[in-house]
């Protein structure tokens, strides 16, 4: 399929995907600002997301062909890097790209009629309009080169991030706290991030990655370099909710307006996440004895305790919502770990696991779209008997459901599949009994849920339940099937993942 | 007319804020030479509404500058920044080239000239536009429970 795309594809597609990608959803949201429609809005960011997969797949397929040598090099206004901005793609950012495209076009799908349900009216164009800034940044973060750049492209999306959580305020007042919240947060975070690129400008003198990649091994020693390593691992762990800097998350989540919730869920904490592995494994090196360090007395013992600790926080919470989120912040924890392996393995089986839990928490947060769309309630008593009612959407819920937990089958048990070969291989075969452990927590808070959905009575009879619109169903179920698809032939996601961790070790691509 | 004990404010202010508008334009065309550009000029205009909006009053402000006018305006600026990027696109170059603006060849300036005067405006509009939505929002702001309520 992506080598007809690219045969067909005309020669400025193929030259200059890589700013398109990003340039045509960020010149759309200012336009969906001055648009009063929020129908017409919505198709617009349907096509504008849809443009933007287009693009990511025609980068993916030229990353993946050999005469590309592994990377495209695009210099923003034929500046040469390292001097100008340069947007670098490789297997690693086109994995991302890919996923975050998909998703947005998927989760733009689904949501005209949750965003005219939870948004107020007059809201919806500038609604679409944050929503397209905000894909546009994180597809800028998964895009450029530049470690400044980078910074300011999670800033773009991070800002419209704080308005979209503030937005689900006419649903719940709590929202407004939890965007505040988020905002601090938020803010700690890329200000730490800034202040540590500032540490390595300072060390190195220059901004793009590569050169400061080339530049840093002879730095290694350099007080400067290891303080800026700690704040970029700080301020991005922040980002990406990193266990004991995760508690943004959860209100953020949770009184966000559904269809923000989801794709947040699927995208935001990844594109952080992606930008703290380009920063461990590319710009630095985990050959560096600090970073080594690091792995084994930071980012493992934190990865562990986040599956931990999180999971048991998820079983005891009574809102769905709550719930996923908590065990999205358990989820970050097992890639942590997969991260913190330092091995090839380790970081591919993180990838891995960051590509479907991006499927397993967009099937799971847009079926519950779906609930609060005909039935305004999150709690799980409100899902009771659900599953009579609203058949389609529960059995993809429970699909993915199973999937988290990690079931046969489905793609959360191949991750974990992976995430344990490279558990055993480094010797650490204890941390594959907590994986385990943690998934078993899984079991329990997913099958609370699911048993109420499938074996309990309605709560309140006379309250009729009613399936999801179809506009909900059909990526709803795609996200389903995909689950079930990729947990039997793992080939194109595991291609992926060994692929973008090749290219984040710097390597030739192996295949 | 009877907040008179404002007369000397008014009256200082008048003149002032024509004077902020030109030192704005001065700040924006001299980004050129020297420091200055689009941001700095973007905050000066604004500041010379919002000085007005101090003296006569929000709503005064409002009805000279309508909040729809500072939001468009902000989306305005991004799309002209954006718009000279596909300018270049479209002739041939990069994303942002501004020496393909005119498709001109190496030494020629006109181009490069011509870019960054058009980005520079796009970030005066955009500037100026967020600088007076975000003020507007903050003064604008109806308490949800009036006082007499508590």
């Amino acid at each position: 399929m992506i080598e007809i795309l690219l045969s067909s594809a005309p020669q400025w597609a193929l030259m200059h995907a890589a700013p398109l990608l990003v340039m045509v959803p960020l010149m759309l949201a200012p336009l969906l600002a001055l648009v009063p429609s929020g129908r017409v809005a919505w198709l617009v960011s349907v096509a504008a997301t849809a443009i933007s997969l287009v693009f990511a797949l025609i980068l993916l397929g030229i990353v993946q062909s050999p005469e590309s040598g592994g990377a495209i090099r695009y210099a923003m206004g034929n500046w040469m890097p390292p001097l100008g901005i340069e947007f670098r793609i490789d297997a690693l950012n086109a994995m991302i790209l890919v996923l975050v495209t998909t998703i947005g076009l998927l989760a733009s799908i689904m949501s005209y009629p949750t965003v005219l349900a939870e948004v107020r009216k007059e809201k919806t164009a500038l609604f679409y309009s944050a929503f397209l800034a905000c894909f546009a940044g994180l597809c800028g973060v998964a895009s450029t080169g530049d470690a400044f750049n980078l910074f300011v492209f999670l800033e773009v999306s991070s800002i419209s991030t704080y308005v979209l959580v503030a937005l689900g305020a006419s649903r719940d007042r709590r929202a407004l706290h939890a965007a505040f919240n988020y905002l601090i947060m938020g803010t700690i975070g890329a200000t730490f991030f800034i202040i540590g690129v500032g540490f390595l400008y300072a060390a190195t003198g220059t901004l793009n990655m590569v050169d400061i990649a080339s530049k840093l091994p002879a730095l290694q020693g350099s007080r400067t370099v290891q303080a800026g390593f700690a704040f970029i691992v700080v301020g991005l762990g922040l980002k990406a909710a990193m266990w004991p800097l995760h508690q943004w998350l959860p209100n953020a989540y949770s009184y966000s307006p559904s269809f923000v919730t989801m794709f947040l869920s699927a995208t935001a904490t990844k594109v952080a996440l992606y930008a703290l592995i380009r920063f461990l494994f590319f710009v630095f090196s985990p050959t560096f004895a600090f970073e080594h360090a690091a792995f084994t007395a930071l980012l493992m013992p934190v990865g562990i305790a986040a599956m931990v600790a999180c999971s048991f926080q998820a079983v005891f919470q009574t809102d769905v919502r709550r719930v996923l989120a908590y065990s999205s912040v358990a989820q970050v924890g097992y890639m942590i770990l997969g991260i913190s392996v330092g091995t090839a393995a380790g970081l591919s089986a993180g990838l891995f696991h960051l590509l479907n839990h991006a499927m397993i928490k967009g099937a799971l947060f847009m079926a519950v779209a779906g609930v609060v769309l005909t039935y305004k309630g999150t709690n799980i008593r409100d899902f009771a008997g659900l599953g009579r009612s609203a058949p389609w959407t529960m059995t993809a819920f429970a699909i993915a459901g199973l999937s988290l937990i990690g079931v046969p089958l489905t793609a959360g048990f191949q991750s974990k599949l992976q995430l344990g070969y490279a558990l055993f291989e480094h010797g650490w075969w204890w941390a594959v009994i907590l994986v385990v452990f943690s998934s078993f927590l899984a079991v329990i808070y997913v099958g609370r849920i699911l048993e109420a959905v499938f074996f309990q009575p309605p709560v309140n009879p006379r309250k009729t339940h009613k399936e999801a619109p179809i506009v909900l169903l059909v990526p709803l179920w795609i996200l389903a099937l995909a689950n079930i698809y990729f947990g039997i032939t793992t080939e194109i996601p595991l291609g992926l993942a060994r692929d973008a961790a090749a290219a984040a070790f710097g390597l030739e691509a192996f295949r | 007319m009877n907040s008179d004990h404002h007369v000397i404010l008014r009256v200082v202010s008048k003149m002032l804020i024509p004077i902020i508008m030109m030192f704005a334009f001065y700040t924006q065309f001299h980004g050129d030479f020297g420091p200055g550009g689009g941001f700095q000029a973007g905050v000066i205009v604004a500041v010379a509404v919002i000085l007005y909006a101090l003296v006569a009053g929000v709503p005064a402000a409002m009805r000279a500058v309508p909040p729809a006018f500072t939001r468009s305006l902000a989306a305005i600026g991004v799309m002209i920044y954006a718009g000279v990027g596909y300018w270049a696109l479209f002739k041939g170059g990069h994303f942002l080239e501004y020496q393909a603006l005119f498709n001109e060849p190496p030494g020629e300036h006109h181009g490069q000239h011509i870019g960054i005067m058009l980005i520079e405006l796009g970030v005066l509009c955009g500037v100026s536009g967020a600088m007076l939505t975000i003020f507007y929002a903050f003064a604008g702001r109806v308490a949800e429970i009036r006082d007499k309520d508590w």
